[in-house]
């Protein structure tokens, strides 16, 4: 606010200072951590020259190979299963009169968003143990499965609120120009619902993605995930390499969260 | 000749606590190649009404059919009817000859012939210019154009317009209920046209049915609806009117002989089944009406206010009964008013003006 | 004739029963499911090599808060587990506190600005809050470890020879969540701000009124709604922290989440971690209902 052009009604004092104050404190240990992933060093504190070679050990590091692969086929399965299943859950739970059982409903699909994660991560831990004994199978569909569940309110949201903008006298338009129901839904309201689809699995990708908690609890032994081959890693002496698979991680979610952003301003 | 449409005591009740009523009891017949309008308030029923022959809501009770087939077991897209959304409802991803092939599309008409009535279609509403813009680029009249060229495509035959002027300014709203007007007589499709606008209503239709909670108050053709009102709801909904107590005391085909509480009578038209002796109320128009300074009229009182519209002056009487009273007089540049407020005036209005109305 | 519109409710009713089928079959599996069996197991024997015994039980409830001391049978609360509590409950609190002395003006400072630059400045905001909780815990970690970014440029600076112990101690925890559940805080709260209407506030300078109690009398009253909801959303998950205690107090300063985490692993008292999971899931909901029920209210008053 410019000195001289007068009072102005918006300011308090102090408040600039700590909001930058604030941005400054967000921004400046990922900016660090992104910096030191390019440190010709060990350290992750001095610096000693630009290189690449912690990409390089992360990248031809089998373990963290492993984990990549898993970590996105878990991702893309969760966000795959839990947008198709929200997007039916969002088609019944949108524009009716309130229902018997809605609100029971509506707990069920927000569950992950309300119950605190380790809360959850428990609960598939000792479900999933029984399971596993039961049936013997150990595979990824554990991981798959829980995934997909916590992915369905982050999914089921965007999409919802998509069809809440659309008009419903269009479908009404369409009905009347003789199109059955199921011309309707995908000559009318699909190609307008593509956006909150697209943004509903993008999110669900980046949610299942970062998990640590439920995966680490759910997974069975040589199972890592990214995320959770870092939290193990953290326990020893910390080399750069980490710095490095991190800034890999941070560029897909920033990459995914401004498409996301753009996606869901974005009008048919 | 077998209705277009024909209702049936359909009955609309949403549940809820209390229940409400949207349609009490309606029962319409609809003439084919007609431009028959559903007029009355918001709430009225009129637009339930409309939305059950589309095939958007399904009555609690009663029947509806069209040229004599039931309508009620077929869902919205096997309806031969089309409707032009009061939003237009235009699909936003479909460029305008898109949105008028549409329907077309859907009953699987062969695609030269589909080509051939989007041409005509384009023509019909003056829009071929338009044809490959999307939507959202062209103005809000030419919207409703594409929605009417849309709806008229599959050739339905009936066709529902839900309130589509509502959302154009003054002029082009003018323009298009002429342009409406001029669709329905070369297309010659039933028009049943839905609006809460009274003005709208007695330019376009053939018929009126005037609504009110639920249900139908009167149909008639535009003339009868205002010169003869039924019933006070449609004489004050449709017009300015004054209300006056009266007695009868004779009547003699259709007219009766009222006695206004000025102790004078006059004749005026009066439903059949009116008795003599029975209080009344007499409907009359303002500018039916006549103002003149004196005691010796029909009616007796002092002039209160006097309002300048422009092309009319309108005169606030309170007459001795205590009733208010409006007149009504076209201004003239050579005709200077000479009555001031504050003086006796005397209230006349001819023979047969009135209407007696239905309790 | 029979009702025509309760025949279409029904098929209405049977599509959006279909529809919702697959959504809710993973959730049952996946989510609320698991939970009640959780509960069950809150009230079984804990087996030996972890696991449990088909066998009711009280223990792990009474295990919670209490303990017997074996020498001398007697029936004392649970110091351990009393401090767990008691350093779970004062760390989030405190870092809900922390995150209103940064969010609030943050927010403000974004509510703020002309419309055009909202967006870009929320987008700073929306990011963090989307990237990886661990890799975000981790960059602070880097920054305040015995090696990190602070230490050595201090020690650089010759301020202090040898490096300031941060990491592993109630302080990191503290920064740790602050840092990553701040973005909880500004979004609500940049959501009441920005539906303020800013006549107001020309309104309160109008009659007289200074800048401090503008802020008091006029802002603050109408945006309490988004203050109370950043508090939840700061708050909820610092309770049920898991990672950052794990990553920042490092095995030495536990918090629910990893005294939780502890039954299933070394301690071995599957039912005990159970109940205390049911046990921090009841507070939560509290914390949540006590929420819905003031947002409800503000509702009706200024709705």
């Amino acid at each position: 606010m410019a000195e001289g052009t007068g009072f102005s009604i918006h300011r308090q004092p102090g408040f600039t200072a700590i909001a930058m104050l604030c941005f400054v404190l967000l921004y400046l240990p990922i900016i660090l951590l992104v910096i030191y992933s390019f440190n010709a060093g060990n350290s992750i504190a001095i610096w000693e020259g630009f290189s690449w070679r912690w990409y390089q050990s992360a990248w031809e590091n089998e373990q963290v190979q492993e984990a990549t692969v898993r970590s996105l086929i878990i991702a893309l399965w969760a966000s795959v299963i839990s947008t198709s299943v929200a997007v039916l859950a969002a088609l019944a739970t949108t524009r009716t009169r309130k229902f018997k059982g809605q609100s029971a409903v509506f707990a069920m699909i927000n569950q992950p968003l309300m119950v605190p994660e380790i809360v959850t991560a428990v609960a598939l831990l000792i479900f999933f143990a029984m399971i596993k004994v039961a049936t013997g199978y150990t595979g990824l569909m554990y991981l798959i499965i829980a995934h997909a569940a916590f992915c369905i309110p982050f999914a089921y949201l965007p999409i919802r609120a998509r069809l809440q903008g659309m008009d419903l006298s269009l479908e009404q338009a369409a009905a009347d120009l003789y199109a059955t129901p199921f011309q309707v839904f995908r000559r009318i309201t699909l190609p307008q619902l593509w956006p909150g689809i697209l943004a509903g699995a993008m999110l669900a990708f980046v949610i299942s993605l970062d998990d640590v908690v439920i995966t680490e609890f759910v997974k069975s032994a040589g199972q890592d995930t990214l995320p959770t081959y870092m939290l193990g890693q953290l326990r020893r002496v910390v080399t750069p390499e980490v710095n490095a698979i991190s800034t890999a991680l941070l560029a897909i979610s920033v990459a995914m969260v401004i498409a996301f952003t753009v996606l869901s301003k974005m009008k048919n | 000749m077998t209705p277009a449409i024909s209702a049936r005591d359909l009955r609309k009740v949403y549940p809820g606590d209390p229940p409400v009523v949207a349609l009490d009891g309606v029962s319409i017949d609809i003439r084919d190649n007609e431009f028959f309008t559903l007029l009355g308030p918001s709430g009225c029923g009129k637009t339930t009404l409309l939305r059950m022959i589309a095939g958007f809501e399904h009555p609690t009770a009663g029947t509806l059919s069209m040229h004599g087939e039931n309508l009620l077991d077929s869902p919205p897209h096997k309806r031969p009817v089309n409707t032009v959304f009061q939003s237009y409802a235009l699909f936003p991803h479909l460029t305008v000859s898109q949105n008028i092939s549409f329907g077309l599309e859907m009953l699987g008409k062969p695609a030269d012939e589909i080509k051939a009535t989007v041409d005509e279609m384009l023509a019909l509403v003056k829009m071929e210019a338009m044809a490959d813009r999307q939507t959202s680029q062209i103005s809000g009249g030419q919207q409703q154009r594409v929605a009417l060229a849309r709806a008229l495509a599959p050739r339905p035959r009936v066709l529902l317009l839900d309130e589509p002027l509502s959302a154009l300014d003054f002029k082009l709203r003018k323009e298009m209920q002429l342009e409406l007007k001029r669709l329905q007589t070369e297309t010659g499709i039933t028009f049943i046209f839905v609006t809460h606008d009274q003005e709208e209503a007695l330019t376009m239709s053939d018929r009126i049915a005037v609504m009110n909670a639920g249900s139908v108050r009167q149909i008639g053709q535009p003339r009868d609806i205002y010169d003869h009102p039924a019933e006070r709801f449609v004489a004050d909904f449709i017009g300015d009117t004054n209300f006056l107590a009266g007695e009868i005391i004779s009547t003699e085909n259709g007219h009766a002989e009222v006695r206004l509480t000025s102790g004078k009578t006059v004749p005026a038209p009066a439903p059949e089944e009116t008795q003599s002796g029975r209080k009344i109320t007499l409907a009359v128009r303002p500018e039916h009406a006549g103002i003149s300074a004196g005691n010796d009229g029909l009616l007796s009182g002092d002039l209160r206010e006097v309002v300048y519209f422009g092309t009319d002056t309108h005169f606030h009487v309170a007459l001795d009964d205590g009733t208010a009273f409006v007149v009504r007089r076209q201004n003239r540049p050579d005709v200077a008013s000479d009555l001031q407020a504050g003086t006796r005036v005397s209230v006349d209005f001819p023979p047969l003006t009135g209407q007696v109305l239905r309790d | 004739m029979s009702d025509l519109s309760s025949s279409a409710a029904k098929h209405a009713s049977r599509t959006r029963w279909l529809l919702l089928t697959p959504a809710l079959v993973i959730l049952v599996f996946a989510a609320s499911g698991p939970l009640l069996i959780t509960l069950v197991y809150s009230f079984l024997t804990a087996g030996a090599y972890g696991g449990v015994e088909w066998q009711f039980s009280w223990d792990a409830w009474f295990n919670v808060v209490f303990e017997r001391d074996i020498f001398e049978d007697t029936l004392g609360f649970s110091d351990a587990h009393l401090s767990i509590f008691w350093r779970s409950v004062k760390l989030s609190l405190l870092t809900t506190l922390f995150c209103i002395f940064f969010g609030f003006p943050t927010a403000y400072f974004i509510a703020t600005r002309p419309k055009k630059q909202r967006d870009l400045w929320m987008l700073l905001i929306i990011i963090p809050f989307w990237t990886n909780l661990l890799i975000r815990t981790f960059a602070v970690v880097e920054l305040i470890r015995n090696e990190g970014t602070v230490n050595t440029v201090l020690m650089a600076l010759g301020i202090i020879d040898e490096p300031i112990q941060m990491l592993f101690t109630e302080f990191a925890i503290l920064v740790g969540m602050v840092y990553v559940y701040l973005p909880l805080m500004v979004l609500p709260l940049y959501a009441s701000m920005e539906r303020l209407d800013f006549s107001l506030v020309e309104a309160g300078y109008d009659l007289y009124a200074t800048r401090l109690k503008v802020l008091r009398r006029v802002i603050l009253p109408l945006v309490k709604p988004g203050v109370i909801a950043g508090s939840i959303l700061v708050f909820v998950p610092s309770l049920g922290a898991y990672v950052t205690p794990r990553v920042m107090g490092g095995g030495n300063q536990l918090m629910i989440g990893n005294l939780i985490e502890l039954q299933f692993g070394q301690g071995r008292n599957w039912p005990l971690g159970a109940a205390l999971s049911i046990t921090l899931l009841a507070i939560v909901m509290i914390a949540l209902m006590v929420y819905v029920r003031t947002a409800g209210e503000n509702e009706v008053r200024h709705g």
